[in-house]
C-alpha cells in the first residue's frame, strides 16, 4: 500500500469536507463508544483486568524470545509449521511459497490487519495467485478496490448506497439497498469460493504458547470457513501476540470483545493447533504459521516497547475526537488513530509518518479506554521528540492541520491559549464535555466537537511530569 | 537467517545476560502453573445460579433454547422442532451420544452422518461443555464430530447436558485438558450465538457466513 502519511493535512482537509464519509463517520461514533461503556458497566472488575492485562503483557515483552520458542516448538508437536519473518518482504515471499508448492490459484483470506501491513494481495495477485477476502467489510472492498479503514470494521467509510452500488456492479444482479439483503447476497457469492479455495489465510488475535495454538476471534464464521475446507491452513501473525497459556489468553479474550464492539464475547473463538488429525473427516491437511517481525523486534527494549501490549481492539480510534473527524484513510497507511500514530513511524519511518504523532489533540481519552493502558499520548510525544531532533518538521507542515499544533509551534502563544482556552471551553462546554463553537478557531470547529480538555493542560503536565 | 536475527534483536532489546537461566525459569514456571488470572465475580456462582445465567446469556448472544427434561426426550424434540421449521434433511456428527437417540422416524426427517456440504440446512453435534459467564458452547473437533458442521450449514443444533455448564473459561479448559489427556485438539470452538456482522454501516445483521440460527437443546437431569 502506497504511504500517503506525509499528505495528512491535505487528506484530512477533504475528509472534512466529504459529506459522505461524514454521514458514514457519525455511524461509528454513535455505536462503539456507547457500547464499549455499558460493556464495562457491566462487568465491576474490569479495570482489575485490565492492570492484569498490563502486568502480564509487560512480563511476556520481558520473555518474548522465550514464549515464542516454546510457541514453535509447540506447533511442531502438533505437525504444523512455523516461518520466521524479518521483513514484509520475507513474509510476501514466504507465503507465496507456500501457495505455489500447493499449485495454488484461488486463496481465501480471514480478516487481518498484519497481511494488509505486508501488503500480501497485491502481491499475491501479481504472482498467479487470487486472494478472495470473505469477512464482509473486507470483501466489499475488494471489490471497491479500496482499503480498511478501521482495524475491526474496515468498511466504516462507506455508506450503504456504496456497498449497493459495489455488488450490483459485480454480481450483476438487481441492486437492493437493504442491508440484510446485501449480506444475503455476500453469504451466497462467497460459498463457492470457500470450498474452491486452495488455501485459507487467516490472521491470529493470540498465540498460545504452551499448547501451540493460535486464536481468532470473528463475529461471522468466514474465519472458521476460510481455515476448515482448504487444504492448507496460513495463519499469518505478528510475533508480539504470543501469550504463556491458555489461561493467559482468556484474560485478553475477556478484554478483547467489550473494549472492541462492546460485546460480551465475540460469536466464534477458534483455536487451532496443527492440521487433521488421524482419523478426522476434515480440517486442513498443512498448517502453516508464518510470524511477522517487521519492526517490531527493534521496539523491544526501546521507549516504544509499550506499544507492542496493543491487542488491536481499537478502542483508541474509536474515542479519538481527530478519528473521528477525519476518518482513518487521513492516516495514509494500514494503521490509524492514536495506535496508528505510534506504529506507522515505526514501519514506513519518521521521515514519512511525522505528521501522525501530531494528529492529535492529546486530550487522553485513547490512554483513558485503551485495554492493556498504552500511554498513547506520551508514545506520540516520544515520536514528535524524535522527529524534533531529526530537524524533520516543517513548520508550514504543522500549522492550519490543528489550532493546537499552529500554537504549538510558538511556544508562548500556545501557553496563553491554552491555559486561556482551556479555562474557557470547560465552561462552556458545561455538562455535555463538548463544544463546538470555539473562536479562534472556527477551521477546526466548522468540522468538530472540540473535546473539553478534563484538567491541566499538556505543556503543564509536561512540565511537571519532567520536573 | 530471519529467526536469529529477531531473537537477537529481541534479546539484545532486552539485554540479556549471556546467562538467562532466570529468565527460562520464569517461563517454565508461568508455563507449568497455569496460573488463573481475575475471574469475574459473575462467573463464581452456585451450580442452579450458573445454569440460570447460561440461559439468560445465551439468550442475549440470540441463541434459541429448548429445555428437555431427559435424554430420552431429544430425539422427538430435535424431529418436532425439524417438522415445525420445515426442515426436512439433517447432518449429524456420530458421537456416542447422537448415536444412542432413539428416533421415533415418524416425520420425513431424513438424517445423514457426514461431513457438511454447501447447501445443508441443518446440522446436530454434541457441546463438550457450557461456559455461563457469556452463555458460551464449547466444542471440538475430532472423528466423531467434524468442525465443518459447526459453520457450513444454515441452522446449528447444539445438545448441551445441563451438567456440564460450568462458569468460567478457566474451568472448561481444565475439563478439556483432563478429557484430552493434556493434548489439543486440532480446533476448539467457542460459540457465543448465531454468526453476524456490523460490517454495513455498524447495523447489526443477523446471519453472515456461518449459521444464521444456533438452537441448543439443553438436557436437565442425566
Ligand atoms: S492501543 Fe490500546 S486501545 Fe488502541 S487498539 Fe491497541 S489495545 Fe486497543
Amino acid at each position: 500500500m502506497q504511504i500517503k502519511s506525509p499528505e495528512f493535512k491535505q487528506n484530512a482537509r477533504i475528509a472534512l469536507e466529504d459529506v459522505n464519509l461524514q454521514r458514514a463517520l457519525g455511524n461509528l461514533k454513535a455505536g462503539f463508544p456507547q457500547k464499549r461503556a455499558a460493556a464495562v458497566a457491566r462487568l465491576p472488575e474490569f479495570d482489575q483486568l485490565r492492570d492484569e492485562a498490563r502486568d502480564l503483557k509487560n512480563h511476556i515483552l520481558e520473555h518474548l524470545d522465550l514464549y515464542l520458542e516454546e510457541f514453535e516448538k509447540n506447533v511442531v508437536a502438533n505437525g504444523g509449521t512455523v516461518h520466521w519473518c524479518r521483513t514484509a518482504e520475507d513474509a510476501r515471499k514466504t507465503i507465496l511459497e507456500i501457495c505455489q508448492d500447493q499449485d495454488a490459484k484461488t486463496v481465501t483470506k480471514g480478516k487481518s490487519m498484519v497481511t494488509e501491513e505486508i501488503d500480501l494481495n497485491d502481491y499475491l495477485e501479481k504472482n498467479g495467485v487470487t486472494p478472495v477476502e470473505t469477512d464482509l467489510g473486507e470483501y466489499i472492498l475488494q471489490l471497491r478496490e479500496d482499503h480498511p479503514s478501521h482495524i475491526i470494521a474496515p468498511a466504516i467509510h462507506l455508506n450503504i448506497e456504496d456497498v449497493a452500488d459495489a455488488f450490483h456492479e459485480h454480481h450483476k444482479r438487481p441492486k437492493s439497498n437493504d442491508p440484510a439483503h446485501l449480506m444475503r447476497e455476500a453469504r451466497e457469492m462467497l460459498r463457492k469460493h470457500f470450498v474452491a479455495a486452495d488455501v485459507g489465510i487467516t490472521g491470529a488475535n493470540f498465540l498460545v504458547a504452551e499448547t501451540g495454538s493460535t486464536i481468532i476471534c470473528t463475529n461471522e464464521g468466514n474465519g472458521d470457513l476460510t481455515q476448515t475446507l482448504p487444504k492448507t491452513h496460513i495463519v499469518v501473525s505478528s510475533i508480539e501476540k504470543v501469550v504463556p497459556t491458555l489461561e493467559d489468553m482468556t484474560l485478553f479474550l475477556r478484554l478483547l470483545a467489550r473494549s472492541a464492539t462492546g460485546q460480551e464475547f465475540t460469536v466464534y473463538n477458534t483455536l487451532s493447533s496443527g492440521p487433521r488429525r488421524p482419523g478426522d473427516q476434515d480440517g486442513p491437511e498443512n498448517f502453516h504459521v508464518v510470524l511477522v517481525d517487521n519492526g517490531r523486534s527493534d521496539m523491544v527494549g526501546s521507549e516504544f516497547q509499550e506499544m507492542l501490549r496493543c491487542i488491536r481492539c481499537s478502542a483508541c480510534m474509536n474515542h479519538c475526537p481527530v478519528y473521528g473527524a477525519v476518518g482513518g484513510h487521513s492516516y495514509g497507511w494500514v494503521y490509524p488513530g492514536p495506535m496508528g500514530s505510534v506504529l506507522t513511524p515505526q514501519m514506513v519511518g519518521i521521515e514519512n509518518a511525522g505528521l501522525l504523532p501530531n494528529a492529535s489533540t492529546f486530550c487522553g481519552k485513547c490512554e483513558e479506554v485503551c485495554p492493556v493502558r498504552i500511554p498513547l499520548p506520551k508514545l506520540m510525544r516520544h515520536w514528535r521528540d524524535k522527529e524534533y531532533e531529526k530537524h524533520l518538521s516543517p513548520t508550514s507542515v504543522r500549522s492550519g492541520l490543528s489550532v493546537w499544533s499552529f500554537f504549538a509551534t510558538r511556544p508562548k502563544l500556545y501557553r496563553l491559549f491554552a491555559s486561556v482556552g482551556n479555562r474557557f471551553l470547560r465552561l462552556k462546554a458545561g455538562k455535555k464535555g463538548r463544544t463546538s463553537k470555539l473562536p479562534l478557531a472556527s477551521a477546526w470547529t466548522d468540522h468538530r466537537d472540540m473535546p473539553a480538555p478534563s484538567g491541566k493542560t499538556f505543556m503543564q503536565q509536561w512540565k511537571e511530569q519532567n520536573r | 537467517m530471519s529467526k536469529a536475527d529477531i531473537f537477537n534483536r529481541i534479546r539484545g532489546g532486552l539485554h540479556v545476560p549471556s546467562d538467562d537461566s532466570a529468565r527460562r525459569a520464569a517461563v517454565q514456571a508461568r508455563l507449568d502453573a497455569r496460573k488463573r488470572n481475575l475471574i469475574p465475580q459473575r462467573a463464581q456462582l452456585p451450580a442452579d445460579e450458573l445454569l440460570r445465567l447460561f440461559i439468560d446469556m445465551a439468550d442475549e448472544a440470540a441463541a434459541e433454547l429448548i429445555e428437555l427434561h431427559s435424554a430420552a426426550e431429544l430425539a422427538g424434540a430435535i424431529e418436532n422442532w425439524a417438522q415445525e421449521n420445515g426442515i426436512a434433511h439433517l447432518v449429524t456428527a456420530s458421537d456416542e451420544q447422537i448415536n444412542n437417540l432413539e428416533w421415533s422416524g415418524n416425520g420425513t426427517l431424513v438424517r445423514e452422518e457426514r461431513v457438511a456440504q454447501v447447501g445443508d440446512e441443518a446440522s446436530l453435534t454434541s457441546a463438550f461443555c457450557g461456559i455461563a459467564e457469556t452463555g458460551t458452547l464449547m466444542l471440538y473437533s475430532g472423528e466423531e464430530s467434524p468442525t465443518t458442521l459447526n459453520f457450513l450449514p444454515d441452522t446449528h443444533l447444539v445438545v448441551l447436558r445441563a451438567s456440564t455448564i460450568v462458569g468460567p473459561y478457566e474451568d472448561a479448559w481444565q475439563m478439556l485438558r483432563q478429557a484430552t489427556g493434556g493434548s489439543m485438539p486440532r480446533t476448539v470452538n467457542l460459540i457465543t450465538g448465531p454468526s453476524r456482522s456490523a460490517d454495513i454501516e455498524q447495523k447489526l445483521q443477523m446471519g453472515a457466513h456461518g449459521p444464521r440460527r444456533l438452537v441448543i437443546f439443553l438436557l436437565h437431569g442425566e
